[in-house]
């Protein structure tokens, strides 16, 4: 079973983000950057599989110098090798135009089956596992929690808004995460220093066949960044007894809220 | 160039979601800027008695398209469909609601329209043929003002963002061709929680976090079941194997919009405020009076949340009395 895993290095949950001076960026100064808490999951699940039964694990990035410490950490954590796509004109691309350049990395590496995140918790935008799928023309399963192979198929379970759906499709396809799939494995020291000499290769636009016109087409682009409404907050609900609160707490609610 | 609107309903064995409604009325509001029509479009099976309700928010038209392959969500069958009737309408702008299903539909039709997406949106605006939409990006740590650009733009509405306008139109119904063409993925059974309250779409959430100290929520139910809300949790109540990962808030959660948000024995992670703080009214209740939730929260209350989570149920089902 040859597997790839689509990453996205992120900055990490706990972060704490500021904008740029420019205004339609971020600060990367100074933030903890980690593998996409979804792609980590495929990451996961790729290496059960592989476990389970045979082949290699491939990652494969969109990204800078910078994303191969990403990589490495899915290495150490088991994955056989790594493909960073590192091109100057596919930076700051929007998500179609990333998924363009996944979908071209990927017709010249070998795969039944591809696993990416749901979505990465920076753009949070859900885009690129199905559109990769669509521009490899392949079935893919949404919000996976729990995936079966057999005779060629994959069987996943699939959340849904109140429940669960299970979907079948023939490989090659594609699958995104969903929490509640797996577990991520730590990392161990041995895997680290084993991750340092498993095969890392970088490739530019042209690498894959793409020319930097191809991608620059960006339908979406981030025209103001600004902090979310700050609430005004804070305010503390006195009195005598736990009931004295609990009783202002929903007057509160009821006529000044009007929620309740 | 065309400056019609489609928005995408979604339905459930003939129930509509509410977010079809509020992507309908958003659609209207579209369609006026740009002064075009909107038209709304079901896919399912033996849904055309219920697609009459389309028109009463706003849509010109509704397209009908009605396969016994259409009967349950599968993104080939749906996205082929789904390709022909945008065809036909050559609308400029499509509105889905930002569900498991309209995320996953509106990605696939992306990529093979090539039109650009953006999902969750909070907010839309036009601007000449382009378009200008809000929505959270960093987990809801920011907002971000994104521009579309393009012949044909898709937008995915977050469910309880945006307002629901009823507005009588001629909705005039047309059954349209809902050839599924080639599929590859096969349905094989779905399981749903009957009469639990969807998080995404609760009005009213009250979650607990590691202050619960052990997998009995059921207090936390009782208040969600006065306030006829979903019951959630913090990542380290998931994490303790005390709540499904189903109801996890948070940045790697769901992110949710109530109206009423109630933080339980939440310490207020930026993890976990990510996934809220775009509830209308957040309530905390917290031991620790100096926990970091407060400063996020409407209103306050420092003490034992297993005491005072009951007076508060008591309290709001003698008002409902």
């Amino acid at each position: 079973m040859e597997i790839v895993v689509l990453l996205k290095q992120v900055p990490a949950t706990e972060a704490f983000i500021e904008i740029a001076e420019d205004g339609v960026s971020v600060k990367t100064q100074n933030l903890k950057w980690v593998i996409n808490p979804y792609d980590e999951f495929a990451v996961e699940e790729a290496l059960r599989i592989r476990e389970a039964h045979g082949g290699t694990v491939t990652v494969v990035s969109v990204g800078v110098e910078k994303t191969t410490e990403a990589i490495r950490t899915a290495l150490a954590m088991g994955a056989d090798k790594g493909v960073l796509i590192n091109d100057p004109a596919a930076q700051g691309l929007d998500g179609l135009g990333v998924a363009r350049v996944l979908a071209a990395g990927l017709k010249q590496i070998a795969f039944d089956l591809i696993i990416a995140g749901q979505r990465a918790v920076d753009d949070d935008n859900f885009l690129v596992g199905p559109a990769v799928a669509e521009f490899l023309d392949i079935p893919h399963l949404s919000m996976v929690i729990k995936q079966e192979l057999q005779d060629g198929r994959i069987r996943c379970h699939r959340t849904v808004e109140g429940g669960t759906l299970v979907v079948e499709a023939p490989l090659p396809a594609l699958f995104t995460t969903q929490r509640g799939l797996n577990e991520p494995r730590y990392t161990s020291l041995p895997g680290i220093m084993k991750a340092k000499r498993k095969p890392l290769e970088t490739k530019t636009l042209a690498d894959i066949g793409l020319t930097s016109a191809a991608v620059t087409n960006r339908g979406a682009r981030i025209a103001a960044f600004r902090l979310p409404p700050q609430r005004s907050g804070g305010r503390m609900i006195a009195g005598d007894s736990a009931q004295a609160k609990a009783a202002e707490l929903v007057r509160l609610l009821h006529e000044e809220a009007k929620v309740v | 160039m065309s400056q019609a609107v489609l928005a995408v309903a979604e339905q459930n064995d003939g129930v509509f979601r509410k977010v079809t409604f509020e992507a309908l009325s958003a659609g209207r509001r579209i369609a006026d800027h740009l002064g075009g029509e909107l038209a709304a479009v079901v896919l399912g099976h033996g849904v055309q008695a219920a697609a009459a309700d389309l028109g009463r928010y706003g849509a010109d038209r509704i397209r009908v398209a009605d396969h016994p392959a259409l009967a349950e969500y599968l993104n080939d069958a749906y996205c082929n469909v789904l390709a022909t009737v945008i065809e036909a309408e050559k609308p400029a702008v499509v509105v889905f609601g930002a569900t498991t299903q309209g995320r996953d539909l509106a990605a696939r039709l992306s990529a093979r329209l090539n039109a650009p997406l953006a999902v969750d949106c909070l907010a839309i605006q036009t601007e000449g043929d382009a378009l200008q939409v809000t929505r959270p990006m960093y987990g809801g740590k920011l907002l971000a003002d994104v521009r579309l650009e393009g012949p044909l733009k898709l937008v995915a509405i977050r469910p309880n963002a945006m307002p629901i306008t009823p507005l009588e139109k001629a909705g005039t119904i047309a059954m349209v061709a809902a050839e599924p063409g080639r599929t590859r993925t096969v349905f094989v059974e779905k399981t749903l929680d009957s009469g639990k309250v969807e998080l995404t779409e609760a009005d009213a959430i009250v979650s607990g976090g590691r202050g619960m100290g052990g997998s009995d929520f059921s207090v936390l139910e009782a208040l969600a079941g006065v306030l006829g809300g979903a019951v959630g949790a913090s990542r380290s109540a998931v994490d303790e194997g005390w709540r499904p990962a189903s109801d996890q808030v948070g940045q790697t959660g769901k992110v949710v919009s109530p109206a009423l948000y109630v933080a339980c024995g939440i310490s207020g992670a930026i993890q976990h405020l990510a996934g809220m703080s775009s509830a209308k009214v957040i309530v905390a209740i917290n031991k620790d009076a100096e926990a970091p939730i407060f400063a996020k929260a409407d209103y306050g209350i420092a003490g034992d949340l297993f005491e005072l989570v009951p007076l508060i149920t008591a309290e709001i089902r003698k008002l409902k009395a």
